[in-house]
């Protein structure tokens, strides 16, 4: 039974790096059954929730710049669904950390987190917002935003390239495929309670 | 003439019993005064000198030899190739006090807030002696040489900054000989307080302004900066010279070229090495493409602040031009990382002139198209019309460099001043207004486009033949002693101050960054005016804010 389909259509099945890791995860989703009727709707929502993914206009430094040329003309990634960025994080459904976080932003960045309706991703691009990057031995800088927002999918550069940033994109859309709608607050609140905030499903 | 003046100001300091000049390994004059006489000498200077030192180029905390102390870059409007250093100490570690010079110079206002900030140096009758990009619970400070870095004394914070409107500002005075230690209030008490930022989608970056309104006029701005504060000064006083390079990038990343290129120069004049021709050129020609693309990206969001988004849409394309030139030759995209010290990082690459002479007609025929559908554009007038005015003097008190400044009719390019690199060799005009109005700071944005156009018009064909780059030694020191250069990047007069001990790594770096005045400059124009041209003046302006919190 077909339940969970990982394909995208904005881009080849084969040209993306870690097929096999996301095929493990739906096997092991699958492993108890899958209810046919609560499984199609769930398809369903799934393919309207990961083709319309709309970003909240947030960006501290440089990649910020590169945010901006994927969302100008030439890589626009209004063709595949991520159309407008939202201002305010009440309407958005993903943050783009662009940038360096420093302590001073931290709970700031943590404060728009927690204003973002459920369900609501984490797209750390570039190297400061990974680990710090650039600006590791800084004493003022936060060393990943995952020490205190959970992320799903890390991208790495200094900056990256919009390329680089629209591949990232991609990733977070099959994930939201993959996942359990009406599971999705059972998983947040198993993340919350172990205690790491690390989610596990974000490769770079 | 110009020589007299001069001689006249160092006739005059070398009277004075107190003083000590000595002439820099790069040339300049260095005045050390007491701390006591320190306002004494900066009121001479600023007033009474033959020609007056009327702009506060920057404030150099630093620490060394166990004292605190204070250096002020002056620089005059008349004769701005004229520069000074001029230096104060303290021995005070515990209480360090010095006189502040903010009435005498606007820009000073926040400097001294960043020397405090950095190094706890306070000063006597400043109005606000709030820290100015740590959090008010931030323990030591960090700059000084003995600044405990464990993480554990300033772990990440739980929650935000309380920022009351309430909130008071710390000062000293000292009048008549009695000291008081006092506080004010940033806003009155019946103010009614607007935040916008730190996440505001058209703050350009993650500035915070408190804005006091009456009705829907303006009365005070106070900005609150350090959301972005990277602490990059601290992190270069570890890094070998050639390490350093990639942070200048990252400081104001729209003109991160330029920025590579004043410390690159700065190292070179300090080593005294021979950069050939040949990388000379090369350099100024992707200062100029980063001045293109910079100034398209600060058109294009002013637009877009003025609501048309499509100006920003077209911006960016021609941007990507430029990108896909700088990613063939450098290997970067935003991010150049081409300048090395003694040259550039490799050879241009055999497409490089080719694309640049196929980008410059481009360009142009943009250039008219954007000047026929926004400058031009009755609405778009209109909006800017008779709003945000920045006079001369002011522009210069409060050392607003660059095209804002430019704007206003001050004569402050470097690249005429002091040419560096090849701008001696080609001829260009540098864009004057005299009006200091929103549309002037608008429209001269695109007239340096023209220009920038015109330089590299003339260089692209000449690139002399030779090495790319000069050889240097596997492991560089600088000579010990005091460095200081300055190139005109795309927001104004960028500064590199290093203090070498003689090491592979720096004592004591500044950056001046061009933006932090430029927020200065933005509470002078924007006080009086409506709360809905507020993020428009900003957009004027045109700052980048990582490069203000460094």
């Amino acid at each position: 039974m077909e339940v969970k389909d990982i394909r995208i259509p904005n881009m080849r099945y084969e040209d993306f790096n870690d097929n096999e890791y996301l095929e493990n995860y739906v096997s092991e989703l699958r492993e108890g059954g899958v209810n046919i009727f609560v499984g199609k709707i769930n398809d369903f929502i799934n393919w309207g929730r990961s083709n319309s993914v709309w970003p909240l206009t947030f960006a501290t430094s440089c990649c910020g710049i590169e945010f901006m040329c994927v969302g100008a003309a030439r890589s626009d990634f209004a063709r595949f669904g991520w159309e407008v960025t939202r201002n305010s994080p009440r309407q958005a459904d993903v943050i783009f950390v662009c940038g360096t976080i420093v302590h001073k932003m931290a709970p700031v960045l943590k404060r728009l987190y927690e204003q973002m309706a459920e369900p609501k991703y984490v797209m750390a691009i570039g190297g400061c917002a990974i680990s710090g990057g650039p600006f590791k031995s800084s004493y003022h800088t936060v060393m990943g935003v995952d020490k205190i927002i959970p992320v799903d999918v890390y991208i790495p550069g200094c900056p990256p390239r919009p390329e680089a940033i629209l591949y990232g994109m991609m990733q977070l859309s099959r994930k939201i495929k993959v996942q359990n709608f009406f599971k999705l607050p059972d998983e947040r609140k198993k993340v919350a309670e172990s205690g790491e905030l690390k989610v596990e499903n974000g490769k770079p | 003439m110009k020589k007299t003046n001069m001689e006249i100001t160092e006739k005059y300091l070398s009277s004075l019993s107190f003083a000590t000049l000595e002439r820099r390994a790069d040339g300049m004059l260095s005045v050390t005064v007491p701390k006591e006489n320190l306002y004494e000498v900066a009121k001479f200077l600023r007033h009474e000198c033959a020609e007056k030192y009327n702009f506060l180029f920057d404030l150099v905390g630093t620490d060394s030899d166990n004292k605190l102390g204070v250096i002020y870059y002056l620089s005059q409007s008349a004769q701005p190739e004229q520069m000074l250093a001029l230096k104060t100490f303290t021995a005070d570690r515990e209480k360090p006090e010095l006189f502040s010079v903010q009435d005498l110079w606007d820009s000073a206002s926040v400097y001294e807030r960043e020397v405090y900030d950095f190094f706890g140096i306070r000063f006597i009758n400043h109005p606000d002696m709030r820290r100015i990009f740590l959090r008010a619970d931030w323990n030591g400070f960090p700059l000084r040489k003995d600044y405990n870095a464990d993480p554990a004394v300033n772990p990440v914070p739980e929650k935000s900054e309380l920022i009351s409107d309430m909130e008071r500002m710390p000062s000293i005075t000292l009048k008549m000989g009695e000291r008081k230690e006092e506080t004010s209030y940033v806003f009155e008490k019946d103010d009614y307080v607007v935040n916008f930022g730190p996440q505001h989608p058209a703050m350009h970056g993650v500035l915070h302004l408190r804005v006091a309104l009456d009705g829907e006029i303006i009365k005070k701005i106070d900005p609150v900066f350090g959301y972005i504060h990277r602490g990059i000064e601290k992190m270069c006083e570890a890094y070998t010279y050639p390490q350093m390079l990639h942070l200048t990038d990252r400081l104001d990343y729209l003109s991160g070229t330029m920025n590579r290129h004043a410390l690159c120069l700065c190292c070179e004049n300090a080593l005294q090495l021979e950069v050939s021709e040949r990388a000379h050129y090369i350099r100024t020609i992707f200062d100029e493409l980063t001045r293109i693309a910079s100034h398209l990206l600060g058109w294009g969001c002013m637009c877009m602040d003025m609501g048309s988004i499509t100006a920003f849409v077209y911006g960016m394309r021609d941007r990507e031009k430029i990108m896909d030139i700088f990613e063939e030759t450098a290997g970067g995209r935003l991010m150049a990382n081409y300048a090395t010290i003694g040259g550039v990082a490799r050879d241009i690459h055999p497409n490089f002139q080719r694309r640049v002479k196929e980008l410059i007609p481009y360009i142009r025929k943009m250039l008219k198209e954007h000047h026929m559908l926004f400058s031009n554009n009755p609405i778009a007038r209109g909006r800017m019309a008779g709003i945000g005015f920045l006079s001369k003097e002011k522009a210069i008190s409060l050392g607003a460099t660059g095209p804002s400044g430019r704007a206003s009719g001050w004569h402050n390019d470097l690249r005429k001043i002091s040419p560096y690199a090849a701008y001696g060799k080609v001829n260009f005009d540098e864009v004057l207004r005299s009006e200091g109005l929103t549309y002037d700071r608008y429209v001269i944005r695109l007239d340096e486009i023209e220009q920038s156009l015109r330089i590299i018009e003339q260089l692209i064909d000449n690139i002399p033949e030779g090495a790319y780059a000069a050889k240097t030694k596997a492991v560089i020191k600088l000579p010990e002693g005091e460095f200081f250069q300055r190139v005109e990047n795309a927001r104004g007069q960028f500064g590199v101050h290093i203090t070498s001990k003689g090491d592979k790594t720096p004592y004591r770096v500044k950056f001046r960054s061009p933006s932090l005045t430029l927020v200065g400059a933005l509470k002078a124009i924007a006080t009086e005016s409506k709360v809905a041209d507020l993020i428009m003046l900003g957009a004027s302006l045109d700052y980048v804010i990582p490069c203000i919190d460094r």
